[in-house]
């Protein structure tokens, strides 16, 4: 059997074991047992991945195997991973993992909320192994349909709105893609709808200029790509906060993912012609998602635009199309995955005591709660790349990338997305001079407690990762670099 | 050499230990492990400047080493960032300042911020500052530089915030960081554009060799100048962002609100020369292929240099003097490398006079400036403010930081033959050579120098006795010691023998005074010195002939010339206020707005529509009869 499986069968036993639970605490060991063990098969593949790859096996995918499931139409659950794939895996474990630890205290309906959590991730983690486009867009949409009764139930402020908004933007953007991928699957002459057999069909120029956009606007959207973006701030805002997490942390790496693997994958020459015109749109976003912050009030809005400006970023390196940049891309994804899961909780943990997230409202708060202060100052630099933590290395990788191309248009537009650097900083030290810094605003605060464990063991596990590849990128880069290898010289 | 690890890895573990162990630690504990691990890398870095000026001469020329080097991060096929140790006579220069000036403040802090909440965090974060400098010195590569460059920044951001709850330091804090990371900006586009061409970022590898390596940067134009012209020009203002050159100076005043013994480090020794040291370190470059922009350089120095002179003579806050004459003898140290001419310095050539003098320079001023503000320091505890109108008479009191601050105020003034008479005259020196004009500019310039530091050193130690109510104290020892011991480098730091050891090309030179510029030096010091004794020795009269408070140049210097509301001006009233709102705004409506409007549509028409389900079974009947007939006619006509 395909090790592979594991990360399906994991989350499909967690939902049926959750059925049959009767109280809170069973819940929880379900939740606890079951992402514990996400975790370490997370590790054990990487561990396998980087064994193999040593001994020198050089296919594009490892960890192969292949099931057919609707013959006439090709339909097959083929599964594989290369270096971006168990890189995804590994994050979207973590996040489960935390988001687990986050939530520990949600009410009501703690068992619901945890069964949707699970086909939330058993979504995530079967888009990152399938090689398969049906499959792929399926989990997309198992991902997709629990983020709206999330939201809808446990979320906050507009929420229904928000749930709303959310879930039609997403599903006007699956049936781009929908379109596209039954576009690519018979223009190839509708043999295989195996992404690496796909990569050796042509598919004729005219029709990839159409498949390329709609597949690269239909990913894009999840993505956060500008000017379709909004679902994410008002999505963002009234999620609970193991959603948002998991959300802005693996959710809209699905984005990016995607339109590395389907759109650029695929259609090289499309992406060649295209590529100025959503560069164009991605360097817009990296710069309006950083001005926009400057002026938001509430915490997750904030960081809501903040990861609007970053994924943009993402799929900017991506356009570049350059090992390095690519490499950078992955890493920013890591490392926004990681650092904006970190925002999310401590911002959920904050408003828990707080009961409100207007950073007008608040002040002085790194007196009363050191640990989330200094969390939160460390979230913070990460988000600004500060070297040392992750945002730095990803973003250096980055923008050397994108200045390998040696036009002027690709090299003004590279400068304009650098300078999100500064733009970065501008919104991060006033958020935190505003709330965590200063004189007290409001004396009920003075009575919040610091972190408890579990709060504790979350934040301390992001961090740890974050730190971890600021200080110490060279493997995770490499590895990351040399699959891509075979996809781009 | 490869000890040398020990210098960068013993307060990076120093910072994380107190870091971690917070407040864990007793305040005493952490104050003496921060002390102890300081003064091991103080032992270490003496032993290394040791170790390399008796051992790495070669035909006798200094030679650079790397004792240690290893990849950080590959990005693309032949570039790679490294993180490595480079020994070279500056950066072994600047090893011994850094760690001198460093273990000075452990010590002075342990006395002057006793008692302070967040006693440990101070300790940890001044580990972190020592170990981000140090990196910064000693890096290999422009990339290494840029990482501990923008560690430093973030050090520095912690450290003037370090009074959190005070709104002013929490502003401070954050203009401080803004501005150098705008700074940053360029240097980080330049070294892009450079590293494009170059395809390393070793300065070895880039400035080795016959310079073949730059001659591509050099072929390829923008805009009428060279890529590596651009490249140079934008790297000088990261530069000039850490350095506080005119008009990113701005945020180095404010970062007064830090507490004084991080000042003394922080915002006089050491980050502040940063940007001096980065194009000393790239000098090759600029002098072989760029002198244009070397030349820029000392225009903006001198410009500066006497611009924040100027605003010196009229502050009163007596760290803010302090904050412009450091920025003024920054000014100082880009002059001297800007009129460099060439990389020789022999008694034949005396092209790279303002290379030497200008790192001579950094080292006495880092000596002098941080036991000002130490002494400052002391002044301040003693009387509980920051303003010289609460001061005056202070000599009796505070007898030793009365001669130790003497000291220094002769030093900066040029009075021979304390250490900052030498530095700065060879400074004046290397300017006359490059042009007269030049030389009068920076000898008005260190007129109002002295001016300005004994209108300062009069209004605090002399004038009318002093009236507070309690009776000032003289600083306990941990902080009079580091003082004394500051002051006495400072007496005999001119005699050192400096060109033997730092040049630009690495060949030994033998300082030589130049008598005529000496004597002129000498006279004007002498004049600026007798003019703020006239003024300010006795209780302070105002002679007829200054300009009065209300005038329109003493306002505008005291507000700094209003370059600071400038500032505000572009960033709250037209970047947040005309570009980011309207943006946040265009965003909920104009782009989001498409979207509701996209589903308002969409409600709409199937409002309209629902109609047809009305349910009604005539109605069905109907319209399925007419259906029929329609079809069946496009049957009978086509």
């Amino acid at each position: 059997m395909n090790f592979l499986i594991v990360f399906i069968l994991i989350p499909l036993l967690m939902l049926f074991a959750l059925f049959a639970t009767r109280n809170r605490k069973q819940v929880l060991a379900v939740m606890v047992t079951g992402s514990s063990a996400l975790v370490l098969a997370s590790i054990y593949l990487t561990v396998r991945y980087i064994l193999l790859r040593n001994s020198g096996v050089a296919e594009t995918m490892l960890f192969t195997s292949s099931y057919t499931w609707f013959e006439p139409l090709n339909i097959g659950f083929s599964l594989g991973v290369d270096a971006v794939s168990v890189t995804m895996l590994a994050l979207s474990a973590i996040i489960v993992f935390t988001g687990t630890f986050v939530s520990w205290k949600i009410k009501p309906l703690t068992k619901e909320f945890f069964i949707w959590f699970c086909l939330l991730s058993l979504g995530v983690f079967g888009f990152f192994i399938t090689t398969d486009l049906f499959t792929l867009f399926m989990f997309y949409e198992i991902a997709l349909i629990p983020m709206y009764l999330l939201i809808g139930i446990w979320g906050s402020g507009r929420r229904e709105y928000s749930a709303m908004k959310l879930t039609l933007m997403l599903m006007g953007a699956a049936s781009l893609l929908i379109v596209g991928i039954l576009g690519i699957y018979f223009s190839t002459g509708a043999v295989s709808m195996n992404l690496l057999d796909l990569k050796e069909i042509d598919i004729p120029l005219n029709l990839q200029l159409l498949f390329f956009t709609l597949t690269f606007v239909g990913f894009g959207v999840l993505g956060a790509l500008f000017p379709f973006h909004t679902w994410s701030p008002d999505g963002h805002a009234a999620a609970p906060t193991a959603v948002s997490m998991l959300h802005a942390g693996v959710l809209m790496k699905l984005g990016g993912y995607g339109c590395f693997r389907v759109s650029i994958g695929l259609m090289p020459e499309a992406t060649e012609i295209l590529a100025p015109v959503f560069i164009v749109l991605t360097a817009i976003g990296v710069i309006y998602g950083a001005l926009s912050a400057i002026h938001q009030t509430d915490l997750k809005y904030i960081n809501a635009y903040s990861s609007v400006s970053h994924c943009n970023l993402v799929l900017f390196a991506i356009l570049m199309l350059t090992r390095t940049a690519m490499t950078g891309a992955v890493l920013q994804m890591i490392s926004h995955g990681l650092m904006t899961a970190l925002f999310f909780a401590l911002i959920g943990m904050i408003y828990e005591r707080t009961h409100t997230r207007m950073i007008t409202e608040m002040g002085g708060l790194m007196k009363v709660i050191p640990f989330l202060g200094v969390s939160f100052v460390i979230a913070g630099l990460a988000s600004l790349g500060l070297p040392g933590l992750s945002g730095f290395a990803a973003e250096m990788t980055i923008f050397v990338g994108a200045f390998e191309n040696a036009d002027l248009f690709r090299r003004v537009l590279t400068i304009v997305a650098v300078s999100s650097i500064v733009v970065t900083a501008v919104y991060i030290l006033r958020m935190v001079g505003k709330f965590l810094f200063g004189p007290m605003q409001n004396r009920k605060h003075l009575a919040s407690i610091d972190a408890v464990w579990y709060e504790k063991l979350a934040v301390v596990i992001l961090i740890a990762g974050i730190a971890y590849i600021g200080m110490f990128p060279l493997g995770l880069s490499n590895l990351i670099s040399d699959s891509l290898a075979v996809i781009i010289k | 050499m490869e000890y040398t690890l020990l210098i960068l890895l013993l307060p990076m573990l120093s910072f994380v230990g107190i870091g971690l162990l917070g407040r864990k630690l007793s305040h005493r504990a952490a104050g003496i492990s921060g002390t102890l691990v300081l003064t091991a890398v103080t032992l270490l870095s003496y032993l290394t400047a040791f170790d390399y000026f008796t051992t790495q001469k070669v035909n006798g020329v200094w030679q650079a080493i790397q004792p240690y080097n290893t990849t950080w991060l590959n990005v693309g096929e032949r570039l790679h960032i490294d993180l490595g140790i480079l020994l070279d006579p500056i950066s072994v220069m600047m090893l011994v300042v850094i760690s001198t000036v460093s273990l000075m403040v452990h010590i002075y802090s342990l006395g002057y911020m006793k008692g302070e909440k967040g006693f440990q965090r101070y300790y940890s974060f001044l580990s972190l500052f020592t170990f981000s400098m140090m990196g910064l010195v000693l890096a290999t590569n422009i990339f290494q530089m840029y990482i501990f460059w923008e560690l430093v920044g973030v050090s520095s951001y912690l450290l003037i915030g370090f009074y959190y709850t005070k709104p002013e330091a929490v502003a401070a804090s954050k203009k401080a960081f803004i501005v150098t990371r705008f700074a940053d900006l360029f240097f980080l586009i330049g070294i892009l554009v450079l590293s494009y061409f170059t395809q390393t970022f070793d300065f070895e590898a880039i400035m080795g060799g016959d310079g073949s390596i730059l001659s591509s940067a050099l072929g390829t134009t923008f805009l009428g100048a060279s890529a590596l012209t651009w490249a140079m020009a934008l790297v000088f203002i990261g530069a000039a962002g850490k350095s506080a050159m005119f008009p990113l100076h701005v945020w180095l005043p404010d970062a007064m609100e830090g507490p004084t013994p991080v000042s003394a480090l922080i915002h006089a020794a050491t980050m502040v020369v940063a940007g001096v040291f980065l194009v000393a370190r790239l000098f090759p470059i600029y002098i072989g292929f760029t002198p244009e922009v070397l030349q820029g350089i000392a225009y903006v120095g001198a410009f500066t240099a006497l611009f924040a002179a100027i605003i010196a003579v009229v502050q009163t806050d007596i760290k803010r003097v302090l904050a412009f004459s450091t920025i003024s003898q920054i000014g100082f140290m880009m002059v001297a490398l800007g009129v460099s001419t060439s990389m020789k310095l022999t008694p034949e050539d005396h092209g790279g006079l303002g290379y030497m003098a200008s790192m001579f320079h950094l080292f006495t001023h880092a000596m002098f400036k941080s036991l000002l503000f130490l002494g400052a320091g002391s002044v301040i505890l003693a009387v509980n403010s920051n303003d010289m109108k609460d001061m005056g008479g202070l000599r009796k009191h505070l007898p030793i930081t009365h001669v130790t601050f003497l000291v220094a105020c002769l030093a900066i003034a040029g009075i021979p033959p304390l250490s900052g008479f030498v530095s700065k005259d060879e400074i004046v020196t290397a300017a006359y050579q490059f042009s007269t004009g030049m030389g009068i500019w920076m000898t008005v310039t260190a007129g109002f120098t002295a001016f300005y530091m004994f209108r300062l050193y009069f209004r605090i130690f002399w004038g009318k006795e002093y009236r507070g109510e309690v009776k000032p104290k003289e600083s306990p020892r941990s902080m009079t010691y580091p003082l004394i011991f500051l002051a006495l480098i400072t007496l005999v730091g001119g005699f050192i023998p400096f060109g033997q050891f730092v040049t630009a090309d690495g060949a030994p030179y033998t300082i030589r005074l130049n008598s005529t510029v000496a004597i002129i030096s000498v006279v004007v010091a002498l004049v600026g010195i007798g003019l703020a004794t006239l003024l300010y020795r006795k209780e302070e009269k105002r002679a007829s002939w200054l300009p009065s408070r209300s005038s329109g140049l003493y306002k505008a210097a005291y507000n700094r010339f209003y370059i600071d509301d400038a500032y505000l001006f572009v960033t709250k009233k037209i970047i947040f206020n005309n570009i980011s709102r309207p943006l946040a705004w265009f965003d909920r409506h104009v782009i989001d707005g498409a979207m509701n409007g996209l589903a308002w549509i969409t409600n709409r028409a199937s409002d309209a529509i629902k109609g047809f389900q009305s349910g009604s079974l005539q109605w069905y009947a109907w319209v399925f009869l007419l259906g029929t007939l329609l079809i069946t006619l496009f049957a009978i006509l086509l």
